[in-house]
């Protein structure tokens, strides 16, 4: 009794109130004796944005400016949505500099990314074209060959072109899927893909919505992040 | 009154202008000549003699990204890389036309030659008594060497898809007609060049059956 009555005092409370407390407090005691089990750290998910020429290069000449300045323009916008998404990203230029094709692909080899995306424009074709590296695909190696690098991702690369190719359609953005040898992504070791923006044409190839259309570069940069969440979404399921 | 030294001398001086003025006509036409004789006289056109043969062209289409087999009647040598040459100068001479669904300007001059070479990787000719003329040389896989023309590259558009589409067209085009080529590589003027325009390897050896499609589908 002396014990019922110092918890009584202890707690102030009455009998099948200390017994609701007691039963309670079974769980609680359970699982404080059971190994802490720690909460699974969420995996780091990295995009690389690589804004395609700059510096001495200027690639493709659009209408009104060159493609060094577009694909950089690109992905200045590019990264804010998906900053804003939570996604880390990290980008081969901020500003028009001379980047070595291997250095972009080193870039994006040492961000150990889930993603890279290689960005470019062209004045031919219409809407947005996304290549994957023509490599045949390859199991995965220790010490993969430089200009090869790809071939052990090509096949999560095309399951992410076929992701950013339904994002894009869903935006109503035309899309061609293709194949290409390209010495930056062949060189990637991560899912890479090459995006090429290009005018938004209608059937008659009369020039629909150009390529410095505000409107037309903000719903390709919305589809592309949008296609980046469901992919890291992807890349996390078990 | 003129000197008469004057005389002489300006006589003179008239006289070397003058011969001169030969001389250096006469190294005119010579430079003339050698330049002439310097350009390059393999045959573009086909030699009328030669009959006229179907020929499948993979033309490509920017549009879709697609490249489509087309039927052509030309008369074409026999020689297989004159052949082949004659073939990518169609090719180029309607990706030339104004209205080209894929317009690149050049055409058929664009190709300066094509050499064909045994794949590497090819074993070494065993011959056997009965079969002593089908070397693995005379009857194995090809390599084709494009030797495309600066001028080419310089004009070709800058594009993903654009260098792509053209590359594959090339590669299907000669594996088409010439089922032997099962390779390709590219140069530019003789020598390697990193990319077409910026964009598409030409480093690279292409496997001409990865640019051959089904029907108008994608490469």
């Amino acid at each position: 009794m002396p014990v019922r009555l110092g918890i009584r005092r202890f707690f102030g409370t009455s009998k099948p109130a200390l017994v609701a407390v007691l039963a309670a407090a079974v769980p609680i005691a359970a699982a404080a004796q059971a190994p802490p089990v720690p909460a699974a750290p969420q995996p780091r998910f990295v995009v690389v944005l690589d804004a395609a020429h700059g510096g001495d290069d200027p690639g493709g000449k659009l209408d009104t400016q060159a493609e060094k300045a577009y694909t950089l323009s690109l992905s200045v916008k590019l990264r804010s949505l998906l900053n804003a998404r939570g996604i880390q990203v990290v980008t081969t230029r901020e500003s028009d500099t001379n980047v070595d094709t291997n250095r972009r692909a080193e870039i994006a080899n040492h961000a150990n990314a889930q993603a890279c995306l290689s960005l470019h424009a062209s004045q031919t074709g219409s809407g947005v074209h996304l290549f994957a590296s023509s490599l045949a695909p390859a199991p995965p190696t220790r010490l993969p060959a430089w200009k090869t690098g790809q071939s052990a991702y090509v096949t999560r690369s095309l399951a992410m072109a076929g992701i950013l190719n339904s994002a894009l359609q869903h935006a109503g953005i035309a899309v061609t899927l293709g194949r290409t040898a390209m010495p930056t992504v062949d060189s990637m070791t991560c899912p890479a893909i090459a995006i090429e923006i290009a005018p938004d044409r209608a059937a008659g190839s009369t020039t629909k919505t150009g390529l410095d259309d505000p409107g037309y570069q903000a719903s390709v940069a919305e589809a592309i992040a949008a296609a980046m969440l469901e992919w890291k979404t992807e890349a996390h399921q078990p | 009154m003129i000197a008469r030294y004057q005389t002489i001398l300006f006589g003179v001086l008239l006289a070397a202008s003058v011969a001169m003025g030969i001389v250096l006509w006469q190294l005119r036409e010579r430079a003339h000549q050698r330049l002439l004789q310097g350009q390059d006289s393999a045959p573009t056109q086909a030699p009328e003699v030669a009959p006229a043969e179907p020929a499948t062209l993979l033309v490509a289409n920017d549009a879709d990204n697609s490249l489509l087999s087309q039927v052509q009647t030309l008369p074409l040598p026999k020689d297989p890389g004159a052949r082949a040459r004659l073939i990518l100068g169609k090719l180029m001479d309607l990706y030339a036309a104004p209205d080209a669904a894929h317009p690149v300007p050049g055409g058929s001059s664009s190709i300066a030659q094509v050499f064909l070479l045994p794949a590497p990787g090819l074993s070494a000719g065993i011959t056997t008594p009965s079969s002593p003329a089908k070397t693995p040389e005379a009857s194995g896989p090809q390599l084709a060497v494009v030797n495309l023309t600066g001028a080419f590259a310089a004009s070709h558009p800058s594009g993903l898809e654009a260098e792509t589409l053209t590359v594959l067209s090339i590669c299907g085009t000669l594996h088409a007609n010439l089922p032997r080529v099962t390779q390709v590589r590219f140069l530019v003027d003789g020598q390697p060049r990193p990319t077409l325009a910026g964009h598409a390897d030409l480093t690279r050896t292409y496997l001409a059956t990865d640019a051959v499609p089904t029907e108008g589908a994608h490469p």
